[in-house]
């Protein structure tokens, strides 16, 4: 097989995918929310959102006008030949999707301003890697929306205060955030580390579905308390009052200096993108996320 | 909560029979404009220019769209509102003056914009955060571009919609703020949840 080429058309797809269909686990937690609602205005805010991924899905249009910035995470098997070509096709395949798709040019240069205008440039799209034991590679895609990164948050907690402080700063992160993210959310949290690490951890427990549980219990609990809590600040679907503002909380953690509390929150919107699939060393490719037809 | 279904030009009487939390839809003529445009539009009013179009009763649409041209033809992609606080500076003004009914746009607008909206009879209309795809179906064509020149997310865009909604009546021009109401119940919220968690005695 040629891996570079492979691994370009299957992110291009991929690409596709994210910004025109969103993931089951997702659709299936907006119509739950949908049910759920009490709020006049969050209900039509939520039907309006199912319309519009329906309609999305149907004329393989993206959901949002915003595709984000574009995120991997690569997970390689060690005895793959060729992993430096995977860099390369990723960019191509960024570039490709731009025109393709098509993906709005949101690549812009922080200094002089000038859109690069194929989603590319200095360190993005921005690829996370891990690498394990094997001959396949699993890639996945987040288009991550400015709106609902705007208000990502990090602090560096008093370690006295421990989880307690932890809660009262995801409280506050969203109160803050409002109608800002486009709610409802998802929400990842993090803790220990360092400043990088927590927000790292944070970002990636977005792509942890939303039907399945952490697989610590006391971490799962701690899960369950904040989406309570944060469901009862009133916010609602797009600020407009509701008892829906976040639809899960995926939390992650990494053991902690003993002077420092790191706590970071990362938000996703009700346009929650990803997409994944593994190619294997035969060439062939299972779509992790989406029925491919 | 009532469901309006109206036709553009709409006029003073109407606006002001709408209240926070009712449902619009707009048939007729919408028209972007965001920062660049306000200023602009505002600028030539002060200088006895008219404007390009005559804005009285039509809706101005908080908006950036992504526009592709096929065969002469202007296309719209999407759609979806921008954030509407950028435009609060210009926007007392802008109703005052160019007599718009209704404004479009996405987390709702402050207190100047409010007063204006009871004063001068204007409603803001919600539009749900990243829609464009339900957004894009409404417009039915691109009637005219003007003030290209200030580029493509902010120029205006003169569009003709097709009930174009669902639009949540968020201000209305009785002088209530559906968002500025969320946002207290929010910060009385949040003491119930400290206190709750037991994070506040
Ligand atoms: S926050 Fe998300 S849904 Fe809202 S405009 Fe941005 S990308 Fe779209």
């Amino acid at each position: 097989m040629n891996l570079k080429k492979t691994i370009e058309d299957v992110t291009v797809n991929l690409l596709r995918l994210a910004v025109t269909e969103l993931p089951k686990d997702v659709k299936e937690a907006l119509k739950q929310a949908y049910h759920h609602e009490t709020s006049q205005a969050g209900k039509t805010q939520l039907q309006a959102i199912l319309d519009n991924i329906e309609l999305a899905e149907k004329t393989s249009t993206p959901m949002c006008q915003d595709t984000g910035t574009i995120i991997f995470y690569i997970t390689a098997g060690a005895d793959v030949k060729g992993l430096d070509k995977v860099e390369k096709a990723l960019y191509d395949a960024t570039r490709r999707a731009t025109t393709e798709v098509p993906l709005r040019p949101n690549a812009v240069d922080p200094f002089n301003r000038k859109n690069t205008g194929d989603n590319t440039g200095r360190n993005i799209p921005y690829i996370n890697w891990e690498i394990k034991p094997g001959n396949g590679i699993e890639i996945t895609v987040l288009p991550k929306g400015g709106g609902s990164e705007n208000v990502c948050a990090m602090g560096m907690l008093s370690p006295g205060e421990g989880i307690r402080g932890l809660k009262k700063f995801v409280i506050d992160t969203v109160v803050k955030a409002g109608s800002k993210p486009c709610p409802p959310n998802i929400l990842g949290v993090a803790v220990g580390g360092g400043a990088d690490i927590a927000m790292k951890l944070a970002k990636k427990a977005l792509l942890r579905p939303l039907d399945k549980p952490n697989v610590n219990p006391e971490l799962a609990k701690l899960e369950e308390d904040l989406l309570e809590a944060v469901n009862q600040t009133g916010i609602g679907p797009m600020g407009l009052g509701g008892k829906i503002t976040v639809l899960g909380v995926n939390l992650d953690y990494a053991v902690r200096h003993p002077a420092s509390f790191p706590a970071a929150v990362a938000f996703n919107c009700w346009a929650a993108r990803r997409a994944s699939a593994r190619i294997n060393s035969d060439g062939s490719t299972e779509y992790l996320t989406h029925e491919v037809r | 909560m009532t469901t309006f279904r109206l036709v553009t030009p709409i006029s003073e009487e109407q606006v002001r029979k709408m209240n926070v939390n009712d449902i619009l839809y707009i048939t007729g003529t919408i028209v972007t404009a965001r920062d660049q445009a306000h200023k602009r539009a505002l600028q030539f009013h002060e200088e006895g220019k008219s404007l390009p179009l005559n804005l009285e009763g039509l809706a101005v649409f908080h908006c950036g769209p992504i526009v592709k041209k096929e065969r002469e033809e202007w296309k719209i992609v999407a759609a979806g509102p921008t954030t509407s606080t950028r435009m609060d500076i210009f926007e007392d003004q802008f109703i005052k003056n160019f007599k718009t009914r209704v404004i479009i746009g996405k987390g709702g607008m402050g207190k100047r914009t409010t007063e204006a909206m009871q004063k001068y009879g204007a409603i803001y209309g919600a539009f749900t955060g990243g829609a464009a795809v339900l957004a894009a179906r409404a417009i039915t064509r691109v009637k005219k571009v003007e003030w290209f020149d200030l580029g493509m997310p902010e120029a205006l865009w003169i569009l003709g919609v097709k009930e174009f909604g669902p639009l949540t009546v968020a201000i209305d021009s009785h002088g209530n703020n559906l968002f500025e109401d969320v946002r207290s119940k929010t910060e009385e919220n949040q003491k119930l949840i400290y206190k709750k968690l037991g994070l506040i005695k």
